[in-house]
């Protein structure tokens, strides 16, 4: 502890694409800014808001306990491809697994479809004669002689990925390689499918090696330069990444394991609303985090965000899923689409309003911003619906010009339908809200949830204007807005346990049950768990948590199955089929009598244990708060024209409420509470919207 | 209702057949569904027109579906129709084209009464028989023939059918358990009906299903009426099993409707590669709809302006009984016959001819001492797609078929057959000023102590893909034993232990006049190795090459 009186002075810092968040923590206060995104050399911005925060907290860089740093850095570099001169090599007869894909085209209709260009062209893919089976034995044997002499043609690369059919069984061909194409080419940095991603499926596999290998040497570059600066400016705490699967890797596993940080900063999002269902005491919620551009969603049970096995990155067609390329890490399991407030909207040869992906961005941004925006935004509909208010936007900094908003969508929408522009406004809303809600029930599905039972958590500059109508829509009861909620994922990161998930391949029939390669496979996977860990947090006191993930012997899809400490230290086959079972059916009503089960993938996590957070107390039996005005506003379900009364959010006081619909106010947005559902105000500055019943 | 309302709606309803076809996807059990996305899934209002269906990677579904909701109709009788009823068939006639598919149709109740209906078709592992393949001389001998029945009548499932189909697949369990998730795939998009009715206080899909299907029939006819009148014939010829067959068409834009008939077609084939009408009908609808209004969802409205007819006792109207199993591999040459006549009526718009059927095979392992297991394996493959008018063809990707490719380990994981080769087949793109896609090479053996019989699905050994105004031919497909031994396009060939297949799968043809390609195009190729220098300068020219050699095509 370097402060003076020895509290902790925690800081997240969030580099997003316009936007590089930073938040401090110290002695139950925080405080946040905002710095603009120095693309050239992020470490600028956050040189710049790390000393910024400081000051204005009262303290110096070098009174910081612990830095917790997220960035969508590595996500760019695969999106706009600008990552190391790389090579793959792999086994002889499979050169083109990562440009092949899965053999499918994203969209059935379009004759003339472009397929994504594959990281690694044709010409810098490698073979190499080696082969094992589907058991791991060795057929063809790794040759030494034909590895020198492939890696003597090396020469011109930065970085290498290595993968090999079935790697995921036996690492050694994989590892005997990179040894011999070190010792040859010190320089390179090498990437190994058995330890980025010991996954089956090779595709999956190959690609998320050689995104690893992509971005493997920036990442470590900037990674260094950032420790470096930090440092110079007194700031000598450990540096931790907050990785895509939610939890927090030292510094040296995360230049070495770079594609774990894919996405990073929304997972920082989800932990964020992770964190705030504990302290309110929600079982189920679900993270509603609505930008500028994109709109994500994720599921959030038992005070943890839903996790995933792989996930897609940079998809090139419209956020449209199989254009991008997959990547098969532990990661929390949103599903993104191109719906914000700045989402262009436009009819098309049907006659049907279409919204995003297209996104007017913050230049020149809606029409209502008159900045030469002529296309009308989502922002413009929120304004012409009277949700909100043109002289109160930002603080009041920024006037929102609604003849521009009103002009923009009779021109691209309004008189397209032969609509007045109220209705084209709620068209424009209905549809992206429509869009946000399909996207939501179909991951439900996926994740096979009902939504009806959750809670909406929203946050994000557009989320309050849209969390009311979603929930109407998806059948939800009740959303809270947090306070600050702007900077909820730099926030998030200072939630996030020391965590880290492993996993493996391994096929075990039940009716083969090896009980001793079971209990192995489990015990190792901790190891590897603990010692990430171990790494940020030598000697805390850890969790352990195993899954395998199981099915009917000839199913493709398998279901997670949560893993006792009995299970893993006395595995038997009976215990494995009854956990099994029970998940089974939960999910899917019925067990199916008569086939053999068997064990695909094998995952241990290990954290460090985080204290429950304090809970926000009930709010008491409060007044109607005081409201400043009434403004006029449609119904978005019926486009009745109505209007509702206008409060302030420092109003909604503990047990404060007021009734829908209503529109409460703040510096940043404006939540927008239907009728049905009464706005509450809670002790930590949540306003708690529910519906009457 | 409003008119945004009506959107809303509609945007709702398609979101609704996704969730179908996802939980079809989440709870079936052949790898044909779960991995490759052979299924569709589909809403309908009470009079059987469809409104709504979830994109997925079967177009052979299309058209196929829309039509099978009328016959259960028919079959059942709605006034006998009652809640919690459910429906099932795998009629090739009435279902979707082959016994493999099965098709389940729930009919929707509110309030007591009849709504409409939810459909949805998934290919299953087996259905007894003589297993997957041409073999058969009729459909007896294809497999169980499940009529259109009751599955469950007011919600109780019928023990008879269960055991009637257990006792004559191969694969009970996972047969009946897809039944079962066909069913409740249909449940989840009834539940999802109903709350949206109740969110909309809508009493039926009368006024919905008018405002869907007349927006799509009058944007689709707009489309229709904007094109230049005329028609235009064309012909292709390919491998079939028995002798070669002829495929004709004849399109003709006629101002309120686009008509496409098979006349002149060669008549049945005596082995399962005879086609359905419905089949037919759904991928010439496919093909014309993606040259003509690809953005247009598919519904009975956007369906309808499009007349498919093929003589009955054609190959492409193969009437009961005729063996229909691998209808498939016919039916996807569909849509490069039909771009033959639209290049004529609106050059400048499709591609050249392509791979076009999947590359299928399957694989039937046994051991050859103690130790092995039995074990089947059915892979899906492809070739290379046909050159577009500004675009070369795609590599090894699948059209017209959608489906996706299963990875190498999983099938080696799933039996002890051996994947030893799969990857592009360089200089197989047909040349032209856009090249051809690639085909890809595979090959197959099994795992020691195991023989196996290779089930070839194959076409265009002997008529590979057409190039279009110019470009030249995609190569053609290699079928042949490890000693080079050349074997048919389709047939079951026993492979002894030790032995290997060498699989050639066929490029897509070029488009335009090979000496136009610019320079730089044909620079990348040779950079990535998609045409060798060989090829290229007896394809190409000299010039052209020498042209593409001085921008540097080195290694990286």
């Amino acid at each position: 502890m370097s402060v003076a009186d020895g509290s902790e002075a925690g800081l997240g810092v969030d580099i997003g694409g316009t936007f590089t968040d930073v938040v401090l923590e110290r002695g139950g206060k925080r405080w946040s800014l905002k710095v603009l995104t120095t693309h050239g050399a992020p470490d600028d911005a956050v040189v710049e808001g790390v000393s910024e925060v400081c000051r204005r907290a009262g303290i110096v860089p070098a009174d910081l306990t612990r830095i917790v740093h997220g960035a969508t850095l590595a996500t760019n570099a695969l999106i706009e491809r600008r990552g190391a001169r790389s090579a793959f090599i792999t086994t002889e007869g499979f050169r083109d697994v990562i440009e092949m894909r899965t053999e499918s085209r994203f969209e059935q209709y379009d004759l003339d479809l472009r397929l994504p260009e594959p990281l690694i062209p044709r010409n810098d893919r490698f073979t190499l004669r080696e082969r094992l089976d589907a058991g791991g034995n060795v057929l063809t044997p790794l040759d030494g002689a034909e590895v020198e002499a492939l890696a003597a043609r090396l020469g011109g690369y930065e970085s290498v990925a290595i993968g090999f059919l079935h790697a995921y069984l036996d690492l050694a061909h994989e590892r005997r390689a990179a040894e011999i194409i070190q010792r040859r080419q010190p320089h390179l940095s090498i990437s190994l499918s058995s330890d980025v991603s010991p996954q089956m499926r090779e595709y999956e596999r190959f690609s998320t090696t050689c995104a690893n290998a992509y971005v493997k040497p920036m990442m470590a570059a900037y990674l260094g330069r950032l420790a470096e600066r930090l440092a110079g400016i007194g700031a000598r705490c450990p540096i931790r990444l907050i990785h895509s699967g939610g939890g927090i890797m030292s510094l040296e596993d995360a230049a070495r394991l770079p594609v774990r940080l894919i996405e990073s900063g929304p997972a920082g999002g989800a932990i964020y609303a992770a964190d705030f269902a504990r302290r309110h005491g929600i079982g189920r919620a679900l993270s509603f985090d609505m930008g500028g551009t994109t709109a994500k969603i994720c599921l959030v049970r038992d005070g943890a965000p839903k996790t995933a096995r792989v996930f897609e990155a940079a998809r090139s067609y419209r956020f449209k899923k199989g254009s991008g390329m997959p990547i098969s890490i532990p990661v929390v399991d949103m599903v993104e689409i191109g719906a914000g407030g700045g989402s262009l909207a436009a009819v098309d040869a049907l006659g049907r309003i279409q919204v995003g992906p297209e996104s007017a961005g913050s230049e020149p941004g809606p029409a209502c911003y008159g900045r030469g925006g002529a296309r009308p935004a989502v922002t413009d509909a929120d304004l012409v619906l009277g949700r909100l208010d043109p002289d109160a936007f930002a603080g009041g900094a920024m006037k929102l010009d609604r003849a521009a908003a009103e002009r923009a969508l009779e021109a691209a929408v309004g008189g397209a339908l032969g609509l007045p522009v109220g209705e084209a406004a709620r068209g424009v809303s209905e549809m992206v809200d429509e869009a946000m809600a399909s996207a939501a029930r179909v991951h439900a599905v996926e994740c096979g949830e009902d939504l009806a039972d959750y809670t909406m958590i929203a946050f994000g500059g557009a989320a309050p204007l849209h969390a009311g109508r979603l929930c109407e829509t998806l059948g939800i009861d009740r959303f809270l807005v947090p306070p600050g909620a702007g900077v909820g994922s730099a926030i998030g990161f200072l939630r996030a346990p020391y965590a880290f998930e492993a996993t493996r391949s391994l096929y075990m029939r039940l009716s083969a049950f090896d009980a001793a390669a079971a209990k192995g496979a489990l015990a190792d996977l901790l190891g590897e768990a603990l010692a990430f860990v171990h790494a940020c947090a030598p000697g805390a006191e850890t969790v352990a948590e195993r899954k395998v993930f199981m099915r009917y012997v000839g199913q493709g899809w398998e279901i997670p199955v949560e893993v006792s400490q009995a299970m893993a230290e006395a595995p038997t086959p009976d215990d494995y089929l009854a956990a099994f079972e029970a998940a089974y059916s939960a999910l899917f009503g019925r067990t199916v009598a008569g086939l053999d089960v068997e064990i695909a993938v094998w995952a241990a996590t290990a954290s460090t244990l985080t204290p429950p957070p304090p809970t926000t107390p009930p709010p008491p039996e409060g007044a109607a708060a005081g409201s400043s005005g009434r403004r006029a506003m449609l119904d978005p379900k019926s486009g009745a024209k109505g209007e509702g009364a206008v409060v302030d959010r420092a109003a909604l006081t503990d047990g404060a409420f007021v009734a829908g619909p209503a529109f409460v106010t703040e510096t940043e947005t404006t939540i927008v509470v239907p009728a049905g559902f009464t706005a509450i105000g809670r002790a930590d500055g949540t306003i708690d919207v529910r519906r009457v019943k | 209702m409003s008119r945004v309302a009506d959107q809303i709606v509609w945007n709702r309803l398609i979101s609704i057949v996704e969730e179908q076809a996802l939980a079809l996807v989440r709870t079936a059990f052949s790898t044909s569904v779960r991995e490759a996305g052979d299924l569709s899934a589909g809403v309908y209002d009470e009079r059987g027109r469809m409104l709504a269906q979830a994109v997925t990677g079967t177009p052979g579904h299309v058209n196929a579906m829309a039509d099978s909701v009328a016959h259960f109709m028919r079959e059942i009788g709605v006034a006998t129709m009652a809640e919690g009823d459910v429906y099932v068939t795998n009629d090739p006639w009435m279902g979707t084209g082959h016994l493999h598919d099965i098709t389940v149709v729930t009919p929707v109740f509110r309030g007591g009464a009849h709504v409409g209906f939810f459909a949805c078709t998934a290919h299953v592992v087996d259905v007894g028989g003589r297993g997957f393949g041409a073999e058969g001389d009729s459909v007896y001998e294809e497999g169980i023939q499940i009529p259109i029945l009751r599955f469950a009548a007011a919600g109780r499932v019928d023990p008879t059918l269960i055991a009637f189909v257990r006792a004559n697949v191969r694969e009970a369990d996972q047969v009946v358990g897809d039944i079962y998730a066909l069913a409740a795939c249909n449940e989840i998009g009834r539940r999802r009906l109903l709350a949206t009715m109740d969110e909309y206080g809508m009493a039926d899909l009368s006024g919905i299903a008018g405002f869907i299907v007349e927006s799509s029939r009058r944007a689709t006819l707009e489309r229709i009426a904007a094109l230049p009148p005329g028609a235009a014939e064309a012909h292709m010829r390919i491998d079939g099993y028995s002798a070669p067959v002829d495929l004709h068409v004849r399109v003709e834009f006629a101002g309120d409707h686009v008509a496409c008939d098979f006349s002149g077609t060669s008549g049945l084939d005596p082995k399962g590669i005879n086609v359905p009408h419905v089949y037919t009908k759904a991928y010439a609808c496919y093909a014309l709809r993606c040259a003509l209004a690809p953005d247009i969802p598919n519904n009975a409205g956007s369906l309808e302006p499009f007349r498919i007819s093929a003589p009955e006792g054609s190959i492409l109207n193969a009437p009961r009984p005729a063996p229909v199993a691998l209808r498939h591999i016919i039916g996807h040459m569909i849509p490069d016959t039909v771009f033959g006549a639209l290049d004529q009526l609106l050059p400048g718009r499709v591609p050249a001819e392509g791979a076009g059927a999947l590359c299928n095979f399957q694989v039937s392992i046994r051991p050859t001492g103690p130790g092995g297991r039995r074990a089947e394996a059915l892979t899906f493959n492809s070739g290379g797609s046909g050159a577009r008018p500004t675009s070369d063809g795609l590599n090894a990707t699948a059209f017209p078929s959608g489906v996706m490719t299963m990875p190498v380990e999983a099938t080696e994981h799933a039996a002890p057959v051996m994947i030893l080769r799969k990857e592009l087949r360089p200089d197989s793109g047909g040349a032209g000023r856009q090249r051809g896609g690639l085909g890809q090479f595979m090959e197959v053996a099994a795992r020691a102590g195991h023989e196996f019989d290779f089930s070839a699905m194959f076409d265009r050994v002997d008529h590979p893909a057409r190039g279009r105004a110019g470009g030249l031919p995609g190569a053609a497909t290699i079928v042949e034993r490890e000693d080079g031994a050349r074997l048919r396009g389709k047939g079951k060939t026993r492979v002894p232990e030790g032995g290997r297949i060498r699989l050639a799968f066929p490029g897509g043809g070029g488009y335009g006049d090979p000496a136009e390609r610019d320079a730089a195009s044909l620079a990348r190729d040779l950079r990535l190795g998609y045409v060798t220098e060989a090829a290229a300068r007896a394809t190409y020219g000299e010039a052209l090459v020498a042209a593409a050699l001085a921008l540097g095509t080195g290694e990286g």
